[in-house]
């Protein structure tokens, strides 16, 4: 067994009286991806939020390569190696696509407080960042701003951006979201051509993408963890089917 | 991309008709008009660096009038001492006055910038409305402070006698004054132009859009605004001391709120993320102020309208009615 | 320094205290349901003490003077919601910024124009114009013991207004969601109209009542907006319990600054030096307040999730 690149142990987190997260404990390996599947409301989002350090928990660590994340900021995880997608597409939106993705890669060279050259001419933050663009199917759109991008191009541009951050670990939350069904294919496609570099923990409502994609699913119901196991367990729990599935 | 162009086009009119004024009131010996010319320089050097912050960086100050009267104090009170040819300091280290231009220029550069930030650290902590306020509030502590420090005259204020001397230029000739101020003025926005161009610049630009993905991708939002903020208060400042030469006089209210609103005035005038929007907002500012101050006192009540009809159904400003909409590619 | 002087700082001190509460309680109202910054509102206070001043010189009463005052403002404060600042709800703060210090350069050239450039006076009325016997001696004026009795039952109105009224029931819906109070089948123009108009009205009646007590002259908001301003953003921004809290701790702040900061400098300065420092600092006092206030608590010591 290889030491997992994110630990969660024992994370709490309440809004006044309600426990959006109750206790939650997840491992993510290497080179793997975990689903993380459960209702509307479930507490999905408030989970990576807390990964991804925008939310802070009631109680319980977050621990990231072997080091404990849990104070750190939502840029220090960031430069960490910890890269995220948004639910809800949150992007710099006067932008064009590629401007996006360019200052990711610039984030990633750590080379913010440079004052002088134009990035309009920067082969080294264009280069990187048509490639990102190019893989998830984005190139031809790539100077348009993002207000002219449709839903589902948003979503592949989060991706883009997340990937120019060359990240060791993906928080995803819900990437299918709204995708037509080639587009749908095709980011399973791209997610499964990364799992060699870069694990994900995926949160998806696409049941399909979900059992492709999967090594390991955890079934969140009220904030708790009701299951965790692999693809076959999971579908066979009849726990699962009654709470979530609901066949 | 036609856009583009018309902008640029826009921009150097702009800019050509600002030299050409003095320019002609020098050839037909309207002096008068030479210092209206270098108070819209100066006015639009302050809003230059206004914008930085706010067009740019999304930081509404209204506050801008503490850097401008700081740099305006800090050239002033040098000068007077170096009048008197007494000291400004004699401990801990030994400061005189001073009549060189540089100085006076690095003095109000540091004090602005030094003093920008100080309040910055403490206001950027806030958002929306309370950044706001915070740095009105601050921006009136320090014009209490000036009003009620008896050393330099307080309320009454502090007359300059003598321009400053930059070798190989003669200040007090208004024409040479004005193509100081102009080429300040024309560097600033060079800079801005470059800083906002910049990888700097894409950062700001993210900061204003969206705080969450700029720290998502792991740059934090703080100290690129913190930057920005002092950087805008030293174009404001350095633009302070020039107006205090102009005038040969520094008082309190160059640290006024109405000052603050002022500045803010001429960058939404001219087009809020403009370069050359300040320009455009000094100017209409000055003109209205001699047009229709010279028929009427009631000048204010008419840029009052005038400006409420900008914000409420022009938005964009001048520049944005004249070149359409602003482009980030 | 005795016992007298200081119990009267403290008089003094709740004094500026409640006519700043009576000014923030209409500012940060009218944040609280409308989401707008209103720099005007201080021209309604200048509107409130000419109207006051006007009128009680023309009749001879100053409580008709005061009447006039707080229905002048009310007014002027409808007028300027339904032509402005309707416009100004969805828009961001920059623009609601300008837009009423617009308003403000407006009603300055507006009052001069129709009240000319000279101050007016406004007198106490004479059954007010006493001393009240302080204990340990000397005397306080009857007429600010008043003020800070208008202060109180601002304050009780509010709360009454606010907790036990149909009216206050829909403005805690307004700040909580603009929709629901939609659904809850108010007529919102006339709610915002309304509320805006109660604000004005508070800040009228602070105007009038201060305008007894120095000249009555454009710009005299100003100042006062600032330090309204001060307030709202030290209790947090939408908090009537926040505006009270904050207008009394800036209340006590300024005015003990005042009153003892360069007597705290004497002990170890020559007197003119410490009167000019001790000055210096007190006029700085309250933005220090805020300063550390906002330093500590980002969004003041009473937060408004918004
Ligand atoms: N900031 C907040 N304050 C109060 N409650 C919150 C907050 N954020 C989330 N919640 C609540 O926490 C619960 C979990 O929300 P969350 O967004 O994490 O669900 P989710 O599993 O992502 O759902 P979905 O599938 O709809 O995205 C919900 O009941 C939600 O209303
Ligand atoms: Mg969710």
């Amino acid at each position: 067994m290889t030491e997992p690149l994110l630990v969660l142990d024992g994370l709490h987190k309440s809004f006044g009286a309600l426990r959006a997260t109750d206790n939650v404990s997840l491992d993510l390996a290497p080179a793997s991806i975990h689903a993380l599947i459960g209702p509307n409301g479930a507490g999905k989002s408030t989970l990576i939020a807390q990964i991804a350090g925008s939310l802070k928990p009631t109680a319980g660590t977050v621990r990231f390569l072997g080091q404990d994340i849990t104070a750190l900021s939502v840029p220090k995880r960031a430069q960490l190696g910890l890269g995220r997608t948004f639910q809800v597409s949150s992007l710099a939106m006067a932008f064009s696509a590629l401007r996006n993705v360019m200052l990711a890669v610039q984030a990633r060279q750590h080379a913010t407080f440079r004052f002088w050259r134009p990035v309009r001419v920067d082969r080294s933050l264009i280069d990187p960042s048509m490639a990102q663009l190019e893989r998830v199917g984005l190139k031809e759109r790539a100077h348009l701003p993002v207000t002219a991008l449709s839903h589902g191009e948003r979503r592949q541009l989060e991706l883009a951006v997340a990937l120019a951050l060359e990240p060791k670990v993906l928080l995803l939350d819900e990437p299918m979201a709204g995708l037509g069904g080639e587009d749908s294919l095709r980011m399973t496609e791209v997610l499964t051509g990364l799992r060699q570099d870069v694990a994900m923990l995926l949160v998806e409502h696409d049941m399909d993408a979900v059992f492709r994609l999967a090594d390991k699913i955890s079934v969140l119901v009220y904030g708790r963890v009701i299951a965790s196991g692999s693809v076959e367990d999971i579908r066979a729990s009849q726990e699962v089917r009654d709470a979530y599935l609901g066949e | 991309m036609l856009e583009m162009r018309r902008e640029n086009l826009l921009n150097a009119g702009i800019a050509l008709l600002l030299l050409a004024v003095p320019l002609v009131a020098w050839a037909i010996d309207e002096t008068y008009y030479i210092t209206v010319a270098s108070r819209v320089a100066i006015l639009a050097l302050a809003g230059v660096g206004l914008n930085l912050a706010l067009g740019f960086g999304g930081m509404v100050s209204f506050g801008h009038a503490a850097f401008f009267g700081l740099g305006g104090y800090a050239a002033g009170v040098l000068s007077h001492h170096a009048f008197e040819g007494s000291a400004f300091m004699s401990w801990p280290v030994m400061i005189d006055g001073s009549d060189s231009t540089l100085t006076l220029w690095f003095a109000a550069l540091l004090l602005s910038g030094v003093v920008a930030a100080i309040i910055g650290a403490i206001s950027l902590r806030t958002t929306g409305v309370y950044f706001i306020m915070i740095t009105l509030a601050f921006a009136q502590m320090i014009y209490y402070l000036a009003i009620s420090l008896p050393t330099y005259n307080g309320e009454d204020g502090l007359p300059l006698y003598l321009r400053s001397n930059l070798p190989g230029l003669d200040l007090s000739n208004d024409l040479t004054f004005f193509f100081v101020c102009y080429a300040l003025l024309l560097l600033a926005i060079f800079l801005s132009v470059r800083i906002v161009g910049s990888r700097f610049g894409a950062a700001l630009e993210c900061a204003r859009q969206n705080e969450n993905r700029l720290s998502a991708i792991g740059i934090a939002p703080y100290p690129v605004k913190l930057t920005a903020f002092v950087l805008s208060a030293m174009i404001t400042g350095l633009a302070g001391a020039l107006f205090v030469e102009l005038n040969g006089f520094v008082s309190p209210s160059i640290l006024s709120w109405h000052l603050s609103g002022e500045i803010m005035i001429f960058v939404i005038l001219g087009g809020v993320g403009r370069f050359y929007g300040p320009i455009v907002g000094a100017a209409l500012f000055i003109v209205l102020e001699t047009v229709i101050g010279g028929y009427t006192e009631r000048w204010q009540l008419f840029l009052g309208v005038i400006l409420l009809g900008v914000v409420l159904f022009a938005r964009g400003g001048v520049i944005g009615l004249l070149a359409g909409k602003a482009r980030h590619d | 320094m005795s016992a007298a002087f200081i119990f009267e700082q403290l008089l003094n001190s709740l004094q500026l205290g409640v006519m700043l509460f009576v000014m923030a309680a209409g500012l940060t109202l009218v944040f609280g349901v409308m989401g707008l910054i209103n720099l005007a509102h201080g021209s309604l206070y200048m509107v409130g003490a000419f109207f006051c001043a006007w009128v009680a010189g023309e009749t001879g009463s100053f409580w008709i003077g005061l009447g006039a005052g707080l229905v002048a403002a009310a007014a002027a404060g409808a007028i300027i919601e339904m032509l402005v600042m309707r416009r100004l709800y969805d828009r961001d703060h920059l623009d609601q910024v300008l837009a009423t210090f617009s308003l403000i350069l407006i009603f300055n050239e507006g009052t001069r124009w129709v009240f000319g450039a000279q101050p007016l006076y406004l007198d106490i009325p004479d059954a007010l114009a006493t001393s009240v016997p302080l204990p340990g001696g000397g005397g306080y004026p009857l007429y600010r013991l008043m003020i800070i009795g208008f202060g109180v039952l601002t304050a009780v109105g509010l709360y009454l207004l606010i907790s036990r009224t149909r009216l206050g029931m829909q403005i805690r819906a307004g700040e909580s969601d603009r929709e629901m109070i939609g659904a809850l089948g108010v007529d919102i123009n006339t709610l915002y109209t309304l509320v805006f108009a109660i604000g004005a009205m508070l800040a009228g009646l602070a105007g009038a009542l201060v305008g007894a007590l120095q000249s009555v002259e454009v710009g005299m908001g100003e100042p006062v907006l600032i330090l309204a301003f001060v307030v709202i953003v030290i209790g947090g921004i939408g908090s009537i319990k926040g505006a009270l809290i904050g207008a009394i701790l800036v209340g006590l702040v300024d005015t003990l600054g005042r009153a003892f900061l360069h007597q705290l400098f004497a002990l170890a300065l020559p007197p003119a030096e410490a009167n000019g420092y001790g000055a210096a600092l007190a006029s700085m006092s309250i933005y220090l307040l805020m300063a550390i206030v906002l330093a500590w608590r980002p969004k003041g010591l009473f937060p408004v999730n918004a």
